[in-house]
């Protein structure tokens, strides 16, 4: 079953159409890479993906549920099996980032002493050990992006959407984050990752099968093998 | 209804990690522990009124059912001889428990207020009155006032009935104010928590739209901001009732005035301490809602 299908989805905003004719199918494993022109739809896209925005029209599946049909329960219910990882990662700033980054578990009613040797293992997964008790303002760019990783795959998604994850930081934290996405990929997470850093793609294809997508001119088509 | 009995379950057993996903500073915070602690202490004050004019309602409605008064006019040669007429037709006279003629003594201290304490009765034409203390059956007014009226001239019995009814009366509006006052007090503390957890939620939307990023459910954001506002509302609320309970302890007694009894007699002084729950029970119900609403309202 694929974790997330659009199928011939359009998406209007502000009189004018962003997105045409978008059919994507995120099978189970699968590793992805998004990209296009600033401003060419890449985050609507993954927003539709995560359920946040509905298509003007089209068909939009999580985990086989169609979207608008789903209760507002069922779509928590999927939200917690998609692991996101925003342009501009918010947070709780009244939490520790510890306590940010699971946070999901205790969304999920899982019991917080039980998952502590998993919190620990996952701090220093992502190079935060010594930050766990800051508060997220005190992160800088790129600690922000990895605490919002972290946070993404702490209850063990099926899928990670990832938006610009190395938008804010430096070559050697970007390579950092691909590894962790790679593997969490190898893992079998889905993942896809919307980027115009074309560096990042093509440092991704050295590690692991990638397949690229491209927004242009409102549709989504695969990219050339120049990527 | 299931749901709301669940979440007061879950509110009772309490939730830690919970209640700490929304920032615990904001003026909904004063705003909601001053309002609670204003009410209550209202409250206080409303259920003291009600309850004294219960208690009135009841001394008067009792003292003067179980009483009758016989007045004896006319000249006051002969007005001994006529109150020994009255009297025995009274103690002949079956639901009548004892009858028993105002002494010179008694006649004077009903006096007293209005003519000062040396009024010399023998000059004015006082009417001589009669006490009568009725059995619990009571007896039949009218026909005691048919035999006074043919064997003891210038009798006038008053069976309290045309006073009773208006002091009843009025007891009882006194009462249903006191109640509909708490009424008041709960729907305006209602509508304030509503207006003060609106507020937060509108202002927390930072933390819910990242709650909703992780997958929250509706009731599981909603149960963080109805546990801080039950609590709030109940600290509020026990504070007020407090105060309001202090202040009724150091009522001035009044005593022969219309006020006499206001404040809390005996067990009455545990019913206060039903108002805080009951508070946070309209603070759970009002935030529930609010929040639910708001949470629709937010895509």
């Amino acid at each position: 079953m694929l974790v997330i299908a659009l199928d011939n989805v359009a998406y209007s905003y502000g009189g004018g159409e962003l997105l045409a004719g978008v059919t994507l199918e995120l099978a189970p494993g699968s590793f992805h890479f998004l990209t296009g022109p600033s401003g060419a739809g890449k985050t609507t896209l993954l927003k539709m993906c995560f359920g946040e925005l509905v298509p003007t029209s089209g068909r939009v599946e999580l985990f086989g549920q169609r979207l608008p049909g789903m209760t507002r329960d069922a779509l928590a219910g999927a939200r917690r099996r998609i692991g996101l990882v925003p342009q501009d990662a918010r947070f709780l700033d009244h939490l520790t980032v510890a306590e940010n980054i699971s946070l999901p578990l205790t969304v999920a009613g899982q019991d917080m002493r039980a998952q502590k040797a998993n919190l620990d293992e996952l701090l220093a997964w992502v190079g935060l050990t010594h930050r766990a008790k800051a508060t997220p303002p005190e992160l800088s760019g790129g600690e922000r992006q990895r605490a919002a990783l972290a946070r993404a795959v702490i209850l063990s998604p099926d899928v990670i959407l990832a938006d610009e994850p190395t938008g804010n930081v430096d070559w050697e934290m970007s390579q950092r984050l691909l590894r962790l996405l790679v593997e969490l990929n190898r893992m079998g997470k889905s993942v896809l990752v919307a980027s115009h850093d074309l560096a990042l793609i093509r440092a991704a294809k050295t590690q692991t099968q990638v397949r690229v997508l491209r927004i242009s001119n409102r549709r989504l088509q695969f990219a050339g093998a120049d990527l | 209804m299931k749901a709301f009995l669940r979440d007061l379950r879950i509110l009772w057993r309490g939730d830690a990690s919970g209640d700490r996903v929304v920032p615990p500073s904001g003026y909904t915070v004063r705003l909601t522990i001053f309002s609670a602690a204003a009410m209550g202490f209202l409250a206080v004050m409303a259920l003291a009124l009600a309850l004294s004019a219960g208690r009135l309602a009841d001394d008067w409605g009792g003292a003067l059912a179980r009483s009758a008064t016989l007045r004896i006019d006319g000249p006051l040669d002969t007005m001994q001889e006529r109150t020994e007429a009255a009297l025995r037709v009274l103690e002949q006279t079956p639901g009548v428990a004892s009858a028993q003629a105002l002494t010179e003594e008694e006649q004077r201290a009903l006096l007293e207020p209005w003519f000062g304490p040396d009024l010399q009765l023998e000059s004015l034409p006082i009417p001589q009155l009669i006490e009568i203390e009725k059995t619990p059956e009571g007896f039949d007014a009218e026909g005691l006032r048919l035999r006074l009226e043919g064997e003891v001239p210038g009798a006038m019995l008053d069976d309290h009935e045309s006073w009773r009814k208006p002091f009843l009366a009025a007891a009882r509006a006194l009462r249903w104010l006191g109640w509909g006052a708490m009424v008041l007090i709960g729907a305006t503390m209602a509508a304030i928590v509503t207006l003060a957890a609106s507020v937060s939620l509108a202002a927390n939307a930072q933390v819910i739209s990242v709650l909703r990023l992780i997958g929250a459910r509706d009731d599981y954001i909603a149960r963080a901001f109805i546990r801080r506002f039950t609590f709030r509302t109940l600290t509020g609320a026990a504070v007020g009732t407090g105060l309001g309970l202090i202040a009724s302890a150091l009522l001035p007694d009044a005593p022969m005035s219309f006020l006499t009894g206001i404040g809390f007699a005996n067990l009455d002084w545990l019913v206060p301490f039903a108002i805080p729950p009951l508070a946070a029970l309209v603070a759970f119900a009002a935030t529930r809602r609010a929040a639910f609403r708001t949470l629709r309202g937010l895509s």
